[in-house]
């Protein structure tokens, strides 16, 4: 934690409320961190400008969160990125809210390579799509599992026995 | 094992016959000289390394030549959590296992999926293969481990040689505590 993270976290926010103007529906600046709540037509332009802009280099992880039965939150959904600038030695995350009935979410594992492996996690684990992913298979979760384990609706002990060795062929064959 | 009185040698010098029975001198070389696949996925595989090692040395009891095909070892060691993605693999390795084969599950993940109470954990190996010994233990000690192989021991001692027809465990234990 850098001395100065506040002022620049305060100079951050400035200039991308600046260029996306009502696209940034809220910031949450507590423990010292920063989360821009964006709109999630906005999700991709923000995170190119941050890392094309502000030197966001890393794709840290991207984690999902079911909101399920808490009524503080619009949605059912969320999904947050968190980004980390090497050069900047600074921390930032953009969250949005992700519909139950509208799971579609555009890709970023073309901007951050860590992003391929991020995202399958999150759609086996929660079901969203992520439109232009170039391999959506599941990651941790083997090949007959069906449904989507972190989903607050899913049995906790609901074990689903698999019978065979998955194939790789197709993430080997991946362009990298 | 006994020895035939009529046909010792006359002198030191001289060899001798030793005459036994089939069963038994099978047993006795299984028994001694078991040739452990440590499948070993998480933690208990790291206390596994202990009791090879010379500290605790598990060559004493003839188990020392791991193998790490299981084309070459009748013993599987399955230390660690397996997922219900690894199951299929534990499955085919098992089959791959030169006969007779035996089983030790060590630890708590093993036995029964230990704190994993999840969709993502096989709540025991039992469900996927047979089981000789079950090691408790979140590791077990090296000497917990050690006291499986020598149970194990005891149990290739009064089993039938032949593996077709291998008896069902609970007629072993049975037998286990009379061995007579």
């Amino acid at each position: 934690m850098n001395q100065n993270d506040t002022a620049r976290h305060d100079a951050l926010v400035l200039k991308v409320r600046e260029r996306f103007g009502n696209a940034v529906l809220d910031v949450d600046r507590s423990f010292d961190d920063c989360a821009l709540i964006v709109d999630r037509t906005a999700l991709r332009d923000v995170l190119l400008y941050l890392k094309n802009e502000h030197r966001f280099n890393l794709l840290m992880d991207i984690a999902g969160v079911d909101c399920m039965n808490l009524p503080k939150y619009r949605e059912r959904f969320e999904l947050i990125y968190m980004l980390y600038s090497v050069p900047d030695d600074l921390r930032v995350r953009v969250e949005i809210a992700v519909p139950e009935l509208e799971m579609d979410v555009p890709t970023v594992s073309d901007l951050w390579k860590s992003a391929n492996w991020a995202e399958r996690e999150a759609f086996e684990m929660f079901g969203f799509n992520f439109v232009g992913h170039p391999c959506q298979k599941r990651l941790l979760t083997h090949h007959e599992f069906v449904g989507f384990p972190l989903r607050k609706d899913y049995p906790i002990m609901g074990g689903q026995w698999c019978t065979s060795t998955s194939d790789m062929t197709e993430e080997l064959n991946e362009p990298r | 094992m006994g020895i035939d009185q009529s046909i010792l040698p006359a002198t030191k010098d001289e060899a001798g016959i030793v005459t036994t029975r089939l069963d038994e001198i099978v047993r006795w070389g299984r028994k001694n000289s078991l040739w452990p696949l440590p499948f070993g996925t998480a933690c208990c595989a790291i206390e596994f390394m202990g009791v090879v090692s010379s500290k605790f040395d598990i060559s004493r009891f003839g188990a020392e030549l791991v193998r790490f095909s299981p084309r070459q070892s009748d013993l599987i060691l399955v230390a660690g959590t397996i997922n219900y993605k690894l199951a299929p693999v534990l499955k085919r390795i098992y089959d791959q296992v030169a006969e007779p084969k035996y089983v030790i599950s060590m630890g708590a993940c093993a036995c029964s999926g230990g704190f994993y109470d999840n969709y993502a954990t096989v709540q025991g190996i039992e469900q996927i293969i047979p089981v000789d010994v079950f090691i408790p233990g979140c590791p077990p000690r090296p000497e917990a481990i050690l006291d499986a192989v020598m149970k194990l021991q005891e149990r290739i001692a009064i089993e039938p040689v032949t593996t077709r027809g291998r008896p069902r465990r609970h007629e072993v234990t049975e037998k286990m505590k009379d061995p007579r």
